[in-house]
């Protein structure tokens, strides 16, 4: 067990820079995830962690010790794959136990590690078959009981669940986070899915372009995110965004859009004051946006619009709506079953409490909380 | 419901298919199964316009070879094709993992290259080749031939080999160098094993590449002669069943060597790698 300290990772390929100056400190124990886009340098990082790629520059420690030109075999880390990478000639069972004959242990200690891990995983009864005699989920659990038999220091996960089916990878999540809860091994887990970043990682890290955007829990990620980026990138349906100038009067503020007007009043004062007659981009997410007669009681700040349905999706246990209004198309989600012509007029009410607003140009929050 | 010209048509076209089947293996198989026959046909018989199929077998046309030494010439041909088989691998695999693993200024323009010199005449470097061997004192030696054949065969089994490390996937070695070994380790225990079908796959192109190959082998031995070498020098002259009897005898080998390495070649592992 060991904390994890990344110190200005560059990697390039060619003229490609994949990471781009990364900082990261994973505390020990912790389950940490990379979230990003394909391309975002997230795997990159996750493999110069790995050992299997040599940073350009930067350095990686485990503790305070410096593993940055350590080669993989010397870093006491475990790696799950995304094709699972289980070796085709052997058994389940020699799969498993492969890096423990490679570190020398004793014959009867492997017997009684790999069947430790196999039965944590419940692959017991597949230890004397061959990896193509197995389903992609039994693979996948084959791949996590060798990762975790040698006692890692550090798990590195590379979108183990991608290739499993849906209904799979809702089950494997929940049991790959109990099992990092029970041994207890600092994790570092890579996904370009947002819902398991979400529940699985204690923190997220989101990053795009080879650089980290935003390191928080799942909540502050959700409630605050940092910049336009992970603001859009975090929470199905997408944030709302549209363009609004901003005005203000006598300690008044008014968010002026294309199509309608809010008022947040002497809130944000402090932040805003500077923005003056500048345009910002305003963001709020589909469920914080409610429908006139359904406002609960706890949201006291609000502003109403008036628009017309243009699309309805529903989900059964959600109803997603399309608003327009106007040159802005407001998507908004309210729970349970909701029946509206398309074309019919509707009144929506924006909760303030839960307004982002991003400088046009650098992208970052405005608004402090 | 089948309508009745649809079960015509079927069987029409199981019957064509069928014919086609048949035509494709005789013309394989038949030249094999006369030389065969011929090899062990008394004299009288293979001469007697009447019998197509003859009577009277007899095991004097090999007894004649193995007078004239063919044995001495098959030992011959088996250790050059072994040499050729063991040096192209030694050069030729560590090559063909390069291309398959690495990226490197000028990787496929050596492939091209590669393939290219494969191109090239071999009969206007034989002369230089016998110039060249007998100042390094190689001409009628046994090794000689074999780094003739080699640098043959060795296109073939860059070619060959990197096409099968490539269906390596990469993840599994990582894998490897995750779990604690290094580079050569990895290679060893998780690479080999899996490419191991298709080596077996170029090893036995190279064999039967240097086991037929004549010319070269004529011109560089004199007393060392490979089998195709003492066939064309000294069954030639012979009457017609000798020539047979050659010709059985050259296939025969060859033959058990492809059968064995076949095993090898078509599953292991229960997967089946390029």
């Amino acid at each position: 067990m060991v904390d994890v300290h990344l110190r200005g990772i560059v990697k390039r390929f060619g003229k490609t820079i994949a990471v781009d100056g990364i900082d990261l400190d994973v505390m020990d124990g912790e389950f940490i995830v990379l979230l990003g886009p394909s391309g975002c340098g997230k795997t990159t990082t996750l493999r110069v962690i790995a050992g299997l790629e040599k940073p350009d520059a930067g350095r990686v420690l485990f503790g305070d010790k410096d593993v940055t030109y350590l080669p993989p075999k010397d870093r006491n880390v475990s790696m799950v794959f995304q094709s699972y990478a289980i070796w085709p000639h052997m058994k389940v069972y020699d799969n498993i136990a492969f890096p423990l004959k490679i570190r020398k242990v004793p014959r009867d200690e492997i017997d009684r590690r790999v069947k430790w891990a196999a039965e944590l995983l419940q692959i017991s009864e597949l230890l004397d078959r061959y990896p193509h005699q197995l389903s992609g989920g039994q693979r996948q659990r084959v791949a996590v009981a060798r990762a975790i038999v040698v006692e890692p220091d550090v798990l590195l996960m590379d979108e183990p669940l991608s290739n499993l089916d849906a209904l799979l990878r809702v089950k494997m999540r929940s049991e790959l986070k109990k099992l990092q809860r029970k041994i207890k091994v600092t994790t570092i887990y890579v996904t370009h899915d947002q819902v398991e970043a979400m529940t699985m990682g204690d923190r997220i890290a989101v990053m795009n372009k080879g650089r980290i955007q935003q390191v928080g829990t799942p909540e502050e990620i959700y409630l605050k995110p940092r910049n336009l980026f992970v603001a859009g990138f975090v929470g199905t349906p997408q944030m709302n965004f549209f363009k609004a100038r901003i005005k203000v009067s006598e300690n008044n503020i008014v968010l002026v859009s294309d199509d309608f007007e809010i008022r947040l009043g002497s809130r944000y004062v402090d932040e805003l004051l500077g923005y003056d007659g500048k345009e910002v981009i305003v963001g709020i997410r589909p469920e914080h946006i409610y429908l006139e007669k359904l406002v609960p009681p706890t949201v006291t700040e609000k502003e109403v619009i008036e628009g017309k349905v243009d699309f309805v999706e529903a989900l059964g246990s959600d109803t997603i709506i399309h608003v327009s209004t106007g040159k802005n198309i407001l998507v908004v989600k309210v729970s349970g079953s909701h029946h509206y012509r398309i074309g019919s007029n509707i009144r929506i009410v924006l909760d303030l409490n839960h307004i982002h607003l991003f400088d046009k140009d650098t992208e970052y929050s405005i608004l402090k909380r | 419901m089948m309508h009745e010209s649809n079960i015509i048509k079927y069987y029409v076209r199981r019957l064509v298919l069928a014919g086609l089947v048949i035509l494709a293996v005789s013309w394989i198989i038949a030249p094999f199964i006369i030389s065969m026959l011929y090899a062990f046909t008394s004299p009288d018989d293979y001469y007697d316009p009447k019998l197509i199929i003859p009577l009277h077998y007899t095991l004097r046309h090999i007894q004649t070879l193995l007078a004239l030494g063919v044995d001495k010439a098959i030992m011959n041909s088996i250790i050059v094709a072994l040499m050729t088989i063991l040096i192209s691998f030694a050069l030729g695999l560590p090559a063909g993992y390069a291309f398959a693993k690495y990226v490197f200024p000028g990787r496929d323009a050596l492939r091209l290259l590669i393939i290219g010199l494969r191109m090239f005449p071999i009969m206007v470097i034989a002369i230089p080749l016998v110039t060249l061997y007998m100042r390094l004192g190689l001409d009628d030696t046994l090794l000689g031939v074999a780094l003739a054949h080699t640098a043959m065969a060795l296109p073939f089994v860059i070619i060959i080999t990197s096409s099968i490390f490539a269906g390596v996937p990469k993840e599994l070695e990582e894998a490897a160098l995750v779990f604690g070994l290094d580079r050569k380790g990895a290679f060893l225990r998780i690479t080999m094993p899996l490419a191991l079908p298709g080596l077996t796959a170029a090893a036995i192109f190279t064999f039967i590449m240097s086991w037929n190959e004549v010319f070269i082998a004529s011109v560089l031995t004199l007393t060392n002669r490979t089998l195709p070498a003492f066939i064309l020098t000294s069954a030639m002259a012979a009457p017609d069943f000798i020539k047979f009897a050659a010709g059985f005898i050259m296939v025969v080998p060859a033959m058990v060597f492809v059968f064995i390495a076949r095993r090898y070649l078509i599953t292991m592992w229960g997967i089946t790698l390029r």
